[in-house]
């Protein structure tokens, strides 16, 4: 099976059960990596379907001050590419048992080379990619590369994407369909959009993959309000403040969490 | 014509920004391509530039600069420095701030990196009305406090950018980021030739008013075109702008100057184009200064605003394909230059621009007699006294 289709499955296997699929974000080396290890684990016992791991950039335009402060503790490590695809091999030769779909800015990807990152990332079990900075026109080097090995070529859409640019970018999203909620950056919301719920029932009848709702979700009430909503629902800012909160100690806190979105991802 | 439709020069250039903000750059084109052949709008910014800024600017013969290198060349200083608000930032903003104006946007955001793009748009800003936000790096609004109370005298609200390395590149990081939030409402202002498709194309062709006028200037003055044209580079937007008007004449050698800081070797420079790699940042494909994995680097020089770790997309295609040459001068050359210029003109320079003077003294004794050569003089010194005063008196600037 393909990462894209290990990812699609994930999300589908969590609808047949009658809930959204939770994919958590977690932005890898913050505060190291032991501690992601384990909060990976901690994720994966708690009933998340997909994880979304950070890998750090310098410059990271579209997200708030959570993921910013994260990003700055990560980069601490100077962590590669290289070390990001080991410790995923790593995790599945331990059998971990959820996709993993990297997020990351484009430029460490670029410098990488698409065609080296896509075999790589093959060959490490890694399922596919975010890159929230390569926007449609932009991508095809990407895109080609990623449906050569299989991966998960994650596409954004926002609201203010017309309809018919929507339906195109839906056609080349593998894995699922990103919907960001609001106009604005990552990080916790207490109010979402009064019509989101509206856009994604339009966006779900144009995308042939799942689609995904994420940014300023944060709590159980508003997973619980979109899980009719969306094929699968992304929660990060809020457990990234439970790990620099916590540090070492945020897997258990992390688990209780994420156990509490997932029952909250329940269509009742 | 370059760009191309989707805004690349050659590899560089483009649109890598979140999707969000899409739709938002389709929108300025368009505006921008529907004004740009609008009689009312063009006459508008002309005024502007004539009775606001003081345009034209002189192309003065610097001959005593000229003895002092030699006597065998004809050296022209293109004075932007003599604008309003004391440097070429203002040509880009006023034409900016009247196409929002246009586009019905009420709310004006910028980026700053040592306060001259802020100030500048703070000022076209007050000129027309609009509300006016600045982003600034938090180290910046310490080391250009003056700027800061500038900016705030004309109305804008300056905010500090505490994330990353606290500096120009953080704050368009910042100003992106308002943007994705507000961008039905806000129109972003960007200070040079950077940033995702149409802004290099628009920062341009706004400052190619310089150009246009030196080339004139010279023909008339001296009824060829010169040798040489020289402007500093950070992000580039004075180079681009003097530059543009004369990439068709290929008998002009153009020389973009670049900040080598420290030394080239230090890790502490600005020299983007002549030891930097190819990459992504702020919307862009480009030049940039970063390490191995891609993480972008810190940059330095004595000059603020040449301290950037990228550069427009295309100087990056003007050095691919040999049209222009990129080189750079360190602290020292550049104060020297600064020194110099002060001395023999009685023209105190920008720090920025002292670095094509540099450049021009390392190299005028191998230019032939009766070299034409064109310096840009993008900004006057004033706002970098205090600053050479204590890196002479032997503290850091």
């Amino acid at each position: 099976m393909t990462g894209a289709e290990k990812v699609r499955q994930a999300i589908e296997e969590a609808n047949r059960k009658a809930r959204a699929a939770l994919i958590p974000y977690l932005c890898a080396w913050d505060p190291d990596l032991e501690t992601t290890r384990a909060l990976l684990w901690a994720l994966a016992e708690a009933g998340a379907s997909v994880v979304e791991l950070g890998f750090p950039f310098s410059d990271p335009l579209a997200d708030g001050p959570t993921i910013q402060a994260a990003t700055q503790r990560a980069l601490r490590h100077q962590p590669s590419l290289e070390d990001f695809l080991e410790f995923v091999a790593g995790l599945y030769a331990e059998d971990y048992p959820l996709p993993i779909v990297v997020m990351g800015y484009y430029n460490p990807f670029f410098r990488f080379g698409l065609k080296r990152f896509a075999r790589e990332a093959r060959e490490a079990g890694l399922c596919g990619a975010i890159i929230p900075d390569l926007p449609l026109e932009e991508a095809r080097p990407w895109l080609r590369e990623a449906r050569r090995r299989g991966l998960a070529s994650v596409m954004l859409v926002a609201p203010t994407t017309p309809a018919e640019r929507l339906e195109r970018i839906a056609q080349v999203s593998t894995g699922f369909l990103y919907y960001v909620s609001v106009t604005g950056i990552t990080g916790a919301r207490d109010r979402l959009p009064e019509d989101l719920a509206l856009r994604l029932d339009l966006c779900r009848e144009v995308s042939p993959v799942p689609v995904a709702v994420g940014f300023g979700i944060a709590r159980p009430e508003q997973v619980k309000m979109l899980a009719p909503h969306a094929e699968a629902i992304v929660v990060g800012s809020a457990l990234v403040k439970i790990v620099e909160a916590e540090g070492s100690r945020a897997p258990e806190k992390v688990k209780r969490f994420v156990k509490d979105l997932v029952s909250a991802a329940e269509r009742s | 014509m370059l760009p191309n439709k989707q805004g690349k020069f050659g590899p560089f250039g483009g649109r890598f920004v979140p999707e969000t903000l899409m739709p938002a750059l389709a929108e300025l084109e368009e505006a921008y391509r529907r004004l740009k052949r609008d009689s009312g709008f063009r006459r508008e910014l002309a005024w502007y530039l004539r009775e606001y800024a003081g345009r034209p600017t002189p192309l003065y013969p610097a001959r005593r600069l000229s003895e002092a290198l030699g006597g065998h060349l004809r050296i022209y200083l293109k004075r932007e420095d003599l604008l309003h608000t004391g440097a070429h930032k203002i040509n880009n903003t006023l034409g900016q701030v009247l196409l929002a104006r246009r586009m019905g946007k009420r709310r004006i955001i910028a980026e700053t990196g040592a306060g001259q793009h802020g100030v500048a748009t703070a000022t076209a800003a007050a000129l027309l009305g609009l509300e006016c936000v600045v982003y600034m790096g938090a180290k910046d609004t310490v080391r250009q406090a003056m700027n800061v109370f500038r900016m705030e005298l004309l109305g804008a609200k300056v905010i500090p950018v505490e994330s990353g390395t606290q500096t120009l590149k953080d704050a368009i990081n910042e100003a992106i980021r308002d943007w994705v939030t507000n961008v039905e409402t806000t129109f972003y202002v960007i200070g040079s030739v950077v940033g995702p498709h149409p802004y290099p194309m628009i920062v341009r062709d706004f400052q190619s008013v310089i150009g246009r006028e030196a080339r004139r200037q010279i023909l008339k003055l001296e009824g060829r075109l010169p040798d040489m044209v020289i402007a500093c580079v950070g992000g580039g937007s004075n180079a681009m702008g003097i530059f543009y008007p004369f990439v068709r004449d290929q008998v002009v050698k153009l020389v973009g100057v670049e900040a080598a800081g420290q030394g080239l070797e230090s890790d502490r420079h600005s020299a983007t184009l002549t030891v930097g790699e190819p990459g992504v940042l702020h919307g862009m494909m480009t030049y940039l200064l970063q390490d191995r994995v891609g993480q972008i680097k810190g940059a330095h020089s004595i000059a603020p605003g040449l301290d950037y770790p990228g550069v427009g997309p295309e100087h990056a295609f003007l050095k691919e394909c040999g049209r222009a040459e990129y080189v750079a001068v360190d602290d020292e050359e550049a104060l020297s230059a600064f020194r110099l210029l002060s001395e023999t003109e009685g023209i105190i320079p920008a720090l920025e621009s002292a670095h094509a003077v540099a450049y021009l003294v390392k190299i005028a004794d191998r230019l032939p007699r009766d070299t034409i050569v064109v310096v840009n003089l993008s900004g006057r010194g004033d706002k970098d006294v205090a600053a050479v005063r204590d890196y002479l008196s032997g503290k850091t600037a």
